[in-house]
């Protein structure tokens, strides 16, 4: 319980340099495999600091809380789950504070937001199949949905769960926003969506969204640390270097692909959801 | 102060121009001239841009547009006329329908000459316009210390 | 003590209602409704204290009652004749059939069947204290609710004949009724008031006598009989095997594995099912929908179908494990998913509330069919949850129906702006449906983790895949409410009516509270429930959850609050929305590409051509059938998988 909330504290404290330094990396790398010089490491961080300086501008005046209560529920939801809290609980808020979000970008009845906003909800519903679905993998694998008890039985569970793990890796391209998937907000310029769901954030609100968003990866990332920890000191290195080999697949991903319409996305998703986790579950279930 | 000039955003407008400065403007972001590597992102939302970038002349349809997206910057903002259209009207500045350069409407900082401006001279005018945009940043944030003081 | 409480909750309505047939003055009537409900909620009060006071125990009373008896026989004799009538007069003469014939084979076992074990007619315990109080306070304020809106309903129908009288009447004898059905454990007497509670949704269906409604009403009737019917055969087949018509000696025998209890306990749940409106049936309830705004939230949603969930309940120790059990969980589950992707495809409100309704219930089925402890928790709150938080939708979309002239979710773009109060409850409404930390979440949680220890992998992809539709067509009306609109320039007038108003600030504080106590809820009678019922109790919150849902409850109600405060005082610089710099002065119009101005409309997402109703709905209706046939041949066959 101690080591928990210096778990919860570090997260609260660290993550967001560890997400900014991710996301430096992230764009250094798509540079790189662009040819480009890009942008130094910290580049991110820079954007942060003038997004701060600058003045607070707003379409609607509830968006600033509906975004702060999306952060703050973030927080909790990393907060639970490094504490070592209830899996399946963390999941819940986690798709609470989604909602919060959903409402700030529908709030100002913006076309650009809105479309964003919506297909925000889309990818929720895409999503929230596989996630629910690798709660239940780490139940029937620990016996328990409680993170502290997962990750202290002394083994992986990555062998147990390889189809969950592929599911997860799957929708982890939705959650992060990366390329096929990024339907409700657009990282690169020029498309038709504007920035999608952050269209209407500026300055202040878009620093806070970007924050979060530090936050949920780091968040996520836990979560594929999940599958390979075993309380040794092998199994962190192991489930740091995956990892970073997810993290390195993401963007590997986000550069090949162009991106798809959102029914591909949800019809895709569910199928490959249904044949990893799926058959997964069905094997675990029979042999159990 | 914080050092904000490491990371300017652009909105980039495309006037009435001959799309020759956009092209321009675009190659400023591919790999041989790589603006990211100064931090530079083009956003197309005014809402997080720092620099509007105008190509082309002003018309009288396009002015309440460009306004509008001035208006829609937060501040500190800085705005760049790229191309002598935006600078002037160039080659246009005799037709019926326009009215000038980007300054007709909007109070126009830097002025980056050429038919088409070169990549370099557009990436120069961001640096000129990033030295600027530090500068308002400061002052804007002394008026706001200021104004908390008086209350 | 009990002995008066109980005859007096189950005969008291009746009496109002003959009072209100009586009654064609309306500011009379409306008075008396008023004395009616709040006597029903204060002697169910009463009974609640009384039998608390007697250490919440199993309280059995009226062993040898053969007056009452004779009187439901005759009473259900008439019905049958009522119900023949009125089917000869609308041509529908094959529905008649469905009620002579069990009515017939009812009389015929009571009359010439075999001598019974007398057994108490009315049995008091925990689940039906909870029925009765759900039914005496949810009942009681929307008959409170139902003065007001009637009153808007025939100012704006006037085309309608004005038959309030009638409205009333029907919905203190469908109150009686249900009484009645929750407090007897004699199966005679669950099927008069069965047949009673069919009888009046299909009155209430057809209350405006338009065609629509004479239709649909007619299916209903049907279909509710149809499970009548197999209500009907389960008793006599059990009478005649055991000797007794009580419902706990029955439960007692399946629990026990007795086979002569097989039959009875299958018919008595496809009954159950045709009730809760499970997936073959389910088109009764959403024709329901045109019946007037008091009564769905009444029958069709908060009371009524919750009948054939509480019989599910109850039969749930002696379903666990069977082929039965298998059916009843299985038809849950596959209504829960597929009507809430159905529910995404409607715009309509009160259609999107009916589909969630039968989806909800599907959850609760699933839950009773699956026969364990930690389900039935996870079913009494979603079951508590739902009445209150769907009988406040009801309610509140009726009012803004009033108020708008429509129930389309389109039209309530920015209804925060326009109706405000309205909007805020339709908020807690749904918020309670689905978001945490409102009990559906946790029952999800418990229903979820029950399945995976059944071994249950059907269960666990329809809860997972509906889980995600469910929150998706909530979290888009929420969103629709809370959009800025444009609509703000016209001029809604709020016209709620103060009663209106009173039984939805009273729901409102229902559902905060609930939440809240939610804990202390579980633990103080929940818990007793499960025990009472199964004979042993496991916890199903451990104490770390119960921590961590008191810390989310906390934060969810806190956090927008002090985000609220906080972002108040924030100074901002208020700017136009982006429409790439066309809007034409504010964020609800623009300038089109002829110099023209244009209001923009923004809709949402609803997928009609992939899952709408006329798409999903008849291959589905088919399949569930299919299953039920094999099903119930399966277990009637003996057969056990």
């Amino acid at each position: 319980m101690n080591m928990g909330i210096v778990y919860a504290i570090a997260y609260i404290v660290l993550a967001p340099f560890v997400g900014g330094f991710l996301d430096g990396v992230d764009r250094k790398i798509s540079a790189r495999m662009q040819r480009r010089v890009g942008p130094p490491l910290l580049q991110p961080f820079y954007d942060i600091v003038k997004l701060f300086n600058k003045e607070t501008i707003s379409v609607d005046s509830s968006q600033t809380f509906l975004l702060l209560t999306y952060f703050v529920l973030m927080l909790v939801t990393g907060v639970m789950f490094f504490s070592g809290s209830d899996i399946l609980m963390c999941f819940f808020v986690l798709s609470t504070a989604a909602t919060f979000l959903y409402f700030a970008g529908v709030i100002t009845s913006s076309p650009y937001s809105s479309i964003g906003a919506q297909r925000e909800l889309i990818q929720m519903m895409t999503y929230e199949p596989a996630v629910l679905l690798t709660c239940v993998g780490f139940y029937l694998a620990a016996g328990s949905f409680n993170v502290n008890e997962i990750a202290s039985t002394g083994t992986s569970y990555i062998f147990r769960l390889p189809g969950f793990f592929v599911a997860f890796v799957f929708i982890l391209t939705i959650k992060m926003r990366k390329s096929p998937f990024d339907t409700s907000t657009s990282h690169h310029m020029h498309q038709e969506l504007v920035k999608g769901i952050t269209t209407e954030m500026g300055s202040k609100n878009l620093a806070l969204f970007q924050i979060t968003e530090w936050y949920e990866n780091v968040f996520l990332m836990g979560v594929i640390c999940l599958f390979f920890v075993n309380g040794s000191i092998t199994g962190l290195v192991i489930s740091l270097a995956v990892f970073l080999l997810v993290y390195f697949l993401e963007i590997l991903i986000d550069n090949c692909c162009a991106r798809m319409k959102w029914q591909d996305m949800l019809v895709i998703t569910w199928i490959v959801t249904f044949f990893t986790a799926g058959v997964n579950l069905v094997i675990l279930m029979v042999i159990r | 102060m914080a050092n904000i000039t490491r990371s300017p955003w652009l909105l980039h407008y495309d006037g009435s121009s001959c799309n020759g400065c956009d092209i321009e403007v675009l190659a400023c972001l591919t790999p041989v001239y790589d603006a990211e590597r100064l931090g530079v992102m083009n956003t197309g939302d005014p809402m997080q841009a720092d620099i509007f970038l105008i190509t082309g002349g002003i018309n009288s349809q396009n002015q309440a547009t460009v306004k509008q997206l001035y208006d829609q910057m937060p501040n500190p903002k800085v705005v760049v006329a790229v191309g002598v259209c935006a600078c002037t009207g160039g080659i246009f500045k005799e037709c019926y329908n326009i009215l000038g350069g980007a300054d007709t409407t909007v109070p126009v900082d830097i002025y980056v000459p050429g038919c088409a401006a070169r990549p370099q001279a557009i990436i120069d005018g961001i640096i000129q316009a990033v030295e600027l945009f530090q500068k308002r940043s400061d002052d804007y944030k002394a008026m706001v210390k200021e104004k908390k003081r008086r209350g | 003590m009990a002995s008066f409480t109980v005859p007096f909750l189950i005969i008291f309505p009746f009496v109002s209602a003959v009072l209100s047939y009586c009654t064609r003055i309306n500011k009379l009537r409306n008075g008396m409704s008023y004395i009616s409900s709040v006597i029903i909620m204060a002697v169910t009060g009463l009974l609640f204290v009384q039998w608390c006071s007697q250490g919440a125990a199993v309280t059995e009373i009226y062993y040898e009652t053969h007056t009452a008896d004779r009187v439901i026989l005759i009473l259900e004799i008439i019905l049958a004749i009522y119900i023949t009538v009125l089917s000869f007069r609308h041509r529908k003469y094959w529905i008649s059939l469905l009620s002579i014939g069990p009515t017939g084979l009812i009389v015929w076992f009571e009359l010439f069947g075999p001598g019974l074990k007398e057994t108490a007619r009315i049995r008091i315990d925990h689940l039906s204290m909870l029925m009765c109080l759900i039914i005496g306070i949810i009942g009681s304020l929307i008959i409170v609710y139902a003065v007001g809106y009637m009153h808007g309903y025939h100012h704006h129908h006037r085309h309608l004949r004005d038959r309030r009288y009638y409205f009333f009447t029907l919905l203190f004898v469908f109150l009686g009724a249900m009484y009645g059905f929750v407090l007897s454990d004699n199966l005679l007497w669950i099927d008069f008031f069965w047949e009673l509670t069919s009888v009046c949704s299909f009155l209430l269906i057809g209350y405006t006598h338009e065609p629509v409604a004479i239709s649909n009403s007619f299916r209903a009737l049907w279909m509710n009989l149809l499970g009548g019917t197999a209500l009907a055969i389960g008793i006599v087949y059990m009478g005649f095997y055991s000797g007794t018509v009580s419902l706990h000696e029955l439960i007692g025998l399946g629990t026990g594995g007795v086979a002569a209890a097989t039959i009875p306990i299958a018919l008595i749940a496809f009954a159950a099912l045709t009730k809760a409106a499970q997936m073959p049936f389910s088109t009764w309830l959403i024709g329901a929908m045109v019946a007037p705004t008091p009564s769905s939230a009444l029958l069709h949603s908060a009371t009524m179908v919750k009948a054939g969930i509480y019989i599910l309940f109850r039969l749930s120790p002696a379903m666990a494990k069977t082929t039965t059990g298998n059916m009843i969980a299985f038809i849950g589950g596959f209504t829960f998913l597929i009507t809430s992707f159905m529910a995404i495809a409607q715009s309509d409100g009160k259609k999107v509330l009916a589909f969630s309704t039968i989806s909800n219930l599907g959850l609760m089925v699933a839950c009773a069919g699956m026969g364990r402890s930690e389900t039935i928790w996870a079913g009494i709150f979603l079951m508590l949850f739902h009445a209150i938080s769907k009988s406040l939708l009801f309610q509140d979309v009726g009012a803004t129906e009033n108020c708008l002239h429509s129930r389309d979710i389109e039209d309530m773009h920015g209804l925060l702006y326009i109706l405000p109060r309205l909007a805020f409850f339709m908020f807690i409404g749904i918020a309670g449906m689905f978001l945490a930390p409102f009990g559906m979440l946790i029952s999800k949680w418990s229903a979820l983790k029950a399945s995976v220890n059944e071994g249950n992998i059907i269960m666990v992809f329809f809860i997972c895949l509906g889980s995600a539709t469910t929150s998706f067509y909530w979290t888009k009306w929420m969103g629709k409410i809370i959009s800025a609109s444009h609509l703000k320039e016209t001029q809604f007038r709020d016209i709620t009516k103060k009663n209106e108003l009173i039984s939805l600030w009273i729901h409102a504080v229902l559902m905060i509270t609930l939440c809240l106590l939610f804990p202390l809820l579980s633990h103080v009678y929940v818990n007793p429930l499960i025990e009472e019922m199964f004979g042993f109790y496991s916890d199903v919150l451990p104490t770390q959850i119960l921590l961590t849902l008191v810390v989310i409850i906390g934060l969810v109600f806190a956090v927008p609050l002090l985000a609220f405060l906080y972002s108040r005082k924030m100074r901002k610089t208020y700017v136009l929305s982006y429409m790439n710099g066309v809007n034409a002065g504010n964020n609800m119009k623009f300038i089109d590409s002829f110099g023209e101005q244009k209001t923009l409309w923004m809709s949402n997402f609803y997928f009609h051509k992939w899952i709408g109703q006329r798409k999903l709905m008849g291959p589905s209706q088919f399949f569930a059938a299919a299953v039920l046939v094999v099903m119930m041949s399966m277990i009637i066959g003996g057969v056990r998988i």
